[in-house]
Order: structure tokens, then sequence, then C-alpha cells
């Protein structure tokens, strides 16, 4: 169907909103669009967990019982709550289901879809058990949350674009084009001072004018979709539960800065974000919102996608428009910025996933609105990816300026078990730690990079006590020796020199000139490495130092790891006192290296024991200790 | 027949080259598709992609090796993936991917002798809510812990011997 103007979207959307209605609290006629729908999360996370079962479970007994004009399914995006998923939701009633499985769906369709009872025992917990019915208005992890970027994940079909247009989808795109300017769309877009949420917190409004002020015949629009921070999955949650929000802002980019053409560089390591950015595209060109005269005006915009290949440094801006130039995706030296002369020389605007799905709301809300939110210097909502030893891992979108405590107890549940937080990890391998003493800080740009670390993706990494803070430093270290792309040597060879004397720390082989030339190196690097990434490579570290030089002086000086986890410094000890000389650690022992028998206690020989931890838990009366 | 299925593959990859010829940057995507039907990319495949495209060929080996998702070595038949994001590191990945190590006899990057797994480790799949996860094929799975890991690899053990006894009959 094409949509020649914006009437015949507005007609479009009126017809499916009202078919939408009871799944957004609205007043419903069943005439229009049945009386149930269930929604189930069809993403990454839910599906591994088995909810495509459910789905065909569900669709089974509807065929069976002819109610398709009754009661509808929905796969969609993420809902948020992975940590208890598959996760499942009728409308209108708002009831979710959790950890639901395909045997659940009997007793689901007979009490509450045809009986109307709802499933108690299904129901979402709160991690001291209580359980609630309308997890998404009351359970702690979505009561705190405003969702703006993550507005229709979970609520809508991202296959289908009459979906998205009946949650007034491609709105923002023509109001644009009927009643603003070029210049118009700028100015708001700057009024409402929305920073990229990629990690740099660089205003759009600015980024697009300095685009659109260059006279040039060719501009490119970019969309940054390499999510490559580890711990952060909120772009590909949009991609795969919202992704005509990303054409749709790439085409106003496209209007407000005279670009024909958009490029979304995409992880190849997301082929389920990738496959429905390509349905999106197509349906977008069926419905005539892609490609030429867009919605009856004089504007051609057309998006093609670009899979990364396993890069980091292609998250960078240059060495991004260099991969999709075909090159080998190395950053070079700025200026001139990308918006003079980026992909293909051409005048070039990037931005990340969930920064483009804040434009349209700002659009049709306007600046006021999202002025509203969240801090003075930072406006707006920020996504963050929970995970590491935190109770509801998952996806949660708060008003900047919410802070870590907020997000790690109240929301995240706070760490499993009878541990307690030791610190929380943002901005990924360019960022460092949150501790404790921190944890009341209002979380925003400024705030966070006056803490030593940084808003980054918004991967969100919470740390137990458990946690060694060198073999932290020493994981993200590897991974930006691993990445590193080897064009500028204070990057190449110095963070692998950083890295070596991590090891040997983690070894129980450093010496105290080995922290002072930790920093003398984090220093350098700083200062003399090309791009974003090397500058802030040595973030973790200088962070852990500054937080936690205790820990490193107790690997350095007293040879020991406090939490337990460098392996070489770690020695297992048998309590003679409750050896029970069964003799089960001798027999498991992978290298015969625990000796004894029933007359003499069972020892361990350390310079044989490749601390594998077998012995201990195999030991049925605990007399196996782990020492640090 | 194994002749006649290098002649298909050849006709396959000409077609790939041909159809992404004239579009700016070009390579990548037909390195990916290249890579698609031969499992990895042998030095014929690059030769021939850097004859179609006429450029050096230095050029198409250094963006070949610049990804770290282009394999310049044989896979196996299942390729068993470490997920070593922050999110599984934090929750014990390292143990699982050592575990593979010890099990298959192999490092990161290698090959069992007999093709049937090769191991990999990866940054990141983006499923930090299950951490730690593996993948193998495509097939996710979460929540591992080093006991899993012997299950899993006796159950695709235990597959391809089914399916070598079908391809026998």
């Amino acid at each position: 169907m094409l949509i020649k103007n914006s009437e015949v979207l507005r007609e479009l959307r009126d017809r499916k909103h009202k078919e939408m209605a009871l799944r957004l609290g609205e007043d419903f006629d069943p005439k229009d669009g049945g009386r149930m729908h269930i929604l189930i999360c069809g993403v990454a996370g839910c599906q591994s967990a088995g909810s495509l079962g459910i789905y065909e479970e569900l669709n089974k007994r509807i065929e069976e019982n002819g109610l398709q004009s009754e009661i509808k399914i929905i796969s969609t995006g993420c809902m948020g709550l992975c940590a208890q998923g598959p996760l499942m939701v009728t409308y209108p009633d708002e009831i979710m289901y959790t950890h639901v499985e395909p045997s659940d769906v009997e007793e689901i369709w007979n009490s509450h879809v045809i009986g109307g009872k709802p499933v108690e025992r299904l129901f979402a917990t709160e991690p001291d058990g209580t359980k609630i019915a309308h997890a998404l208005k009351d359970h702690s992890f979505y009561s705190k949350q405003l969702k703006i970027a993550l507005k229709n994940c979970g609520l809508i079909n991202p296959l289908d674009i009459e979906e998205y247009i009946g949650v007034d989808g491609y709105g923002a795109l023509a109001k644009c084009l009927d009643d603003m300017d070029p210049e118009d769309v700028i100015d708001t877009m700057k009024d409402a001072v929305l920073r990229g949420r990629g990690g740099a917190g660089f205003p759009l409004g600015v980024k697009w004018e300095s685009a659109a002020r260059e006279m040039a015949p060719v501009k490119y629009i970019c969309c940054n979709a390499d999510e490559g921070d580890p711990g952060a999955f909120m772009d590909r949650s949009i991609l795969e539960g919202d992704p005509h929000s990303i054409l749709e802002a790439m085409a106003i980019a496209g209007y407000a800065c005279g670009a024909k053409q958009g490029y979304i560089y995409v992880r190849a390591e997301y082929p389920v974000a990738v496959e429905r950015l390509g349905v999106a595209i197509k349906q977008a060109h069926e419905y005539g919102l892609l490609g030429k005269n867009i919605l009856g005006r004089p504007f051609d915009f057309d998006i093609d996608i670009r899979l990364g290949a396993g890069a980091f440094v292609c998250g960078e801006a240059t060495a991004l428009m260099a991969s999709i130039e075909g090159k080998r995706g190395e950053p070079r030296p700025k200026p001139p910025r990308s918006t003079e002369k980026g992909l293909f020389d051409c005048p070039t605007v990037l931005n990340n996933v969930e920064t483009f799905a804040n434009v349209p709301q700002i659009i049709m809300k306007g600046t006021d609105w999202f002025k509203a939110i969240g801090t003075e210097k930072s406006n707006g909502t920020k996504v963050f990816a929970l995970g590491g030893k935190i109770e509801n891992t998952g996806l949660v979108e708060v008003p900047m300026g919410t802070t870590l405590r907020e997000v790690v107890f109240d929301i995240g549940g706070g760490v499993p078990g009878h541990l307690n937080f030791k610190a929380a990890q943002t901005g990924g391998p360019s960022g460092g730690c949150i501790t404790s003493e921190h944890l009341d800080t209002p979380m925003d740009f400024d705030s966070l990079t006056k803490l030593g670390t940084m808003m980054g993706s918004g991967g969100l990494i919470v740390m137990a006590e458990d946690s060694c803070m060198v073999d932290i430093a020493k994981f993200f270290l590897d991974f930006t020796v691993d990445e590193s792309c080897g064009k500028c040597p204070p990057c190449r060879i110095g963070t692998k020199r950083m890295l070596d004397i991590t090891k040997k720390i983690t070894e129980g082989k450093g010496n105290m000139d080995d922290l002072d030339e930790l920093e003398d190196l984090a220093q350098m690097i700083k200062t003399g490495a090309l791009c974003g990434l090397g500058q802030s490579a040595p973030n973790p570290v200088v962070s852990t130092l500054k937080y936690f030089k205790d820990e490193y002086i107790a690997h350095v000086r007293d040879k020991k790891c406090p939490a337990g986890v460098c392996v070489s410094m770690l020695k297992y000890i048998i309590m003679a006192e409750t050896c029970r000389r069964c003799g089960i650690c001798a027999k498991n022992c992978p290298v015969g290296a625990i000796t004894g028998d029933k007359d003499h206690p069972y020892v361990i020989d350390q310079d044989k024991c490749i601390k594998c931890g077998v012995c201990m838990s195999k030991c049925p009366f605990k007399s196996i200790l782990k020492n640090a | 027949m194994s002749c006649e299925k290098c002649q298909k593959e050849q006709e396959m990859l000409q077609e790939i080259i041909l159809k992404h010829k004239d579009t700016p940057g070009a390579l990548i995507p037909i390195l990916h598709e290249a890579q698609n039907i031969y499992g990895y990319l042998p030095p014929e495949v690059l030769h021939e992609i850097a004859k179609g495209l006429n450029m050096p060929e230095a050029e198409v080996y250094g963006v070949a090796t610049f990804y770290s998702q282009f394999s310049l070595q044989k896979k196996g038949k299942y390729r068993i993936n470490v997920c070593l994001g922050t999110a599984c590191y934090v929750k014990g990945a390292q143990d699982i991917l050592d575990k593979f190590k010890l099990r298959l006899m192999i490092d990161v990057g290698e090959c069992t002798d007999d093709g049937l797994f090769s191991l990999e480790a990866c940054r990141c799949i983006g499923a930090c809510g299950l951490a730690p996860v593996v993948t193998i094929n495509g097939d996710v799975y979460g929540r591992m812990n080093p006991d899993m890991v012997d299950e899993i690899l006796d159950k695709y053990e235990a597959l391809a011997a089914s399916e070598q006894e079908g391809e026998a009959c």
C-alpha cells in the first residue's frame, strides 16, 4: 500500500490506532481489534529461553477455537526484564507472566484467556518473593522507569509497519515535511539539546546544523549500530523491537541536512537486528515512506544496511566510515570533522541508534516536554543495560539524573545472594567504575565524567565483593589490546605494555614501581593516541587505581588477591580438623596433587596443584578452603 | 561429486562479485557473502575477489585479516562461540572457555582434528541478560556453567554420529 500523502497516513494511523487501543490503555471496541491481545517477547533472551514454543502453542489454540478475530498474539521486541524471561503480557488487563514454559500455556488458556482468571503463580516476582500482577505498572523494576527510546519496544510488532504507524509512527516525518523548513527542524533539535547517547554526549542539533551548512551536492546520514561495548545491548533491542523509529529519524535527518542517502552500520553479531532492519526498509519502500517523493513531497531518501565485521574500533566515527567504504576500519586524525568531510569525502552526519530513537518523539511532543525530563545539562532519558551481579538483569530507561542507587537497588533489585555491592562499571572499555560511596550521585553526562568514568553507551555492569578489580582492569586491557587497530603506537604498544604489567601483578610478580609505571603509561596514551578509543583505553586502569589502590597493593606487596579471583595467588587447603579422610578429593584431583590415606591426613601439594577447585566442589564435608 | 560442488561454489562467488562490483565499498559485503558459501576465506577465494574487483590482492588480504568476523582458517562443523563480554566475564565465562579447551583439547581459533568443533571467543553478543552465554552455530545457550559443557558437547557428538549413520544408509 502506497501512502501518497500525510492525509492517507493519518487515516491509516487512526484505523490502526483503534485496533491497538486496548493495548494503549484507551477505550476500545472489541469490533476493532478483538477483546484480548497477548504479547510475547520474541527477541534474544526470551527467544533462546523458548518463547517461540509459547507462541506456537497459543496460536494453535486460537486457530482450533476459531478465535482469530477475538484474540491476537503479537511477537514483540524486548520487554526489559530479561532475567525473568520468557515474558508475556496480556492486554487490556496488563497481566505480565514470567518464566513461561510451553507447558504453562494450557493453564493460561483455560484459566485466563477463556475463564478470565489470571494465573497467579506465573506473575513477576519481586526480589523479596512477592508476586506482582500488573508488573509493567507496579513491579519495582518498571515503576521508576520512563520510556522514550524504548517506548514501542515490547508494545508493537516490529515486523509490521502498520503497527508502528498506529502509534503515531512516521507522524514526525510527515510533520517535518508538511509544516517545517529544514532550518526549523534543526532549531527544534538544537533547542531540545539532545546529546549523543553513543558515549561522547555531543549535541545532535549542533552536528546537524554544521552538516546542513556545508554546500555539497552529496551528503550522507549514518546510523552507528556497531554496538561494540561489551555489556551494552540497548541498540540491539531498539533495532529488534522498533526498527522503524530509526528509519524515520534518519529520514528526518536527511530532510534537515539535505542528504538523500543513509547507511546503517550494524554488527554482524546481531543477525536478528539485521534481518528486522531489512524487513523494515522493504516495508517502508512499499508504503512510500522511503524512496522518491516521500509523502508526495519533493524529498527523496533511501537507506542501505552495511554489516560490521567484528571490529570494536569501527564504533569510532572515522573508522566506521572507512569500513563502509570497504577499507580497514582505521581512524584518521580530525579535523576535518565528519560533518565537513566524512563518508566518501562528503559531509556526513553520524548518530547512534538510541539518539535517533529520541528524534521522532521530540518532533511530535515538542522541546518543552523533552527539556522537562532529566537534569539541567542532560535532557531526556538514558537506557542502561544492567548486567553482571544483579538480580534483575535487563534493559531499563530512566530520566537522566537518576542515582546509581535507584538503578542498582530499586530497579535492579540489588546484588543476588549475600554478597555486598562493590562497584558498577559504566562506559565499558572506555569508562571506569563507580564505588559504593558514590551510589547517590545523579547519573548524567557531566557528573559521571567528574567521577572519572563516563556515560558511554549505557552498559552498566555490577560487581560484588567477589570481583577482583585488578582482574577487571586486566580484562578490559586484554580487550583493548585485542581490538586496537594498530595504526598509532601509543595505543598499539602502550596498551600492550599496560596489559603486561597488570598480568604480572595478577600473577603475584609485581612490584610497587609497576603501579607508577601504569599511571605514567596511562597518561601517555591519553595524550598521545589518535582516536577517542585509544585515548580512553587506559580509563579502566586509572579508575580502579584511584578507587581500589589497596587491592593493587595487596596483589603487589602481600601477594594476595582479596577477592580470591587471581588463580596464581590462590591456595586450596585441606582443614585437617574437619577432614574425614574419605579420599574423594584425591580421587577427583586431575593432576594427582592430593596425597594421604586412612591413617594420614590428606594434603595438597601446592607445587603440583593447578587450582582448578575440583577438590573443593567434591568434598562432602566442606573441609577444603580457598585461601587467598 | 566434489568437483560439481566446487564449480557451483565458484559460480556463486562470481555472481556475488558481479552483484556488488559497482556499489561503493563492495569489498566487505562480498567477503561476508563469500564466507557464507565456503565457511571461511581460502587464499584462492581472496585471489578471485581481488581479480573481480580489480584491486591489489594485498588490499583484500589486509581487509580480510583486519576484521575478526573473517576467518582464513577452516571452521568446524559446529562453531562454538564463547562470549567473553563484560557481563559474561563477571559471571565466570573464562571458566566455561577453559572447560571447552580442556575437553576438546584445542585452543581458541583452532578446530578439532575430526573437523567437528571449532572454538572462538567473542566480545559480547548482546544477550547479557542470559550471561554467561555460548552460541553454537547460532543456537544460544544461556546461564551456562562448566558442567553444562559436557552435556552440550555430548549432544552434538551424538547428533554428528547419527547424521553420519544416516549418510551411510
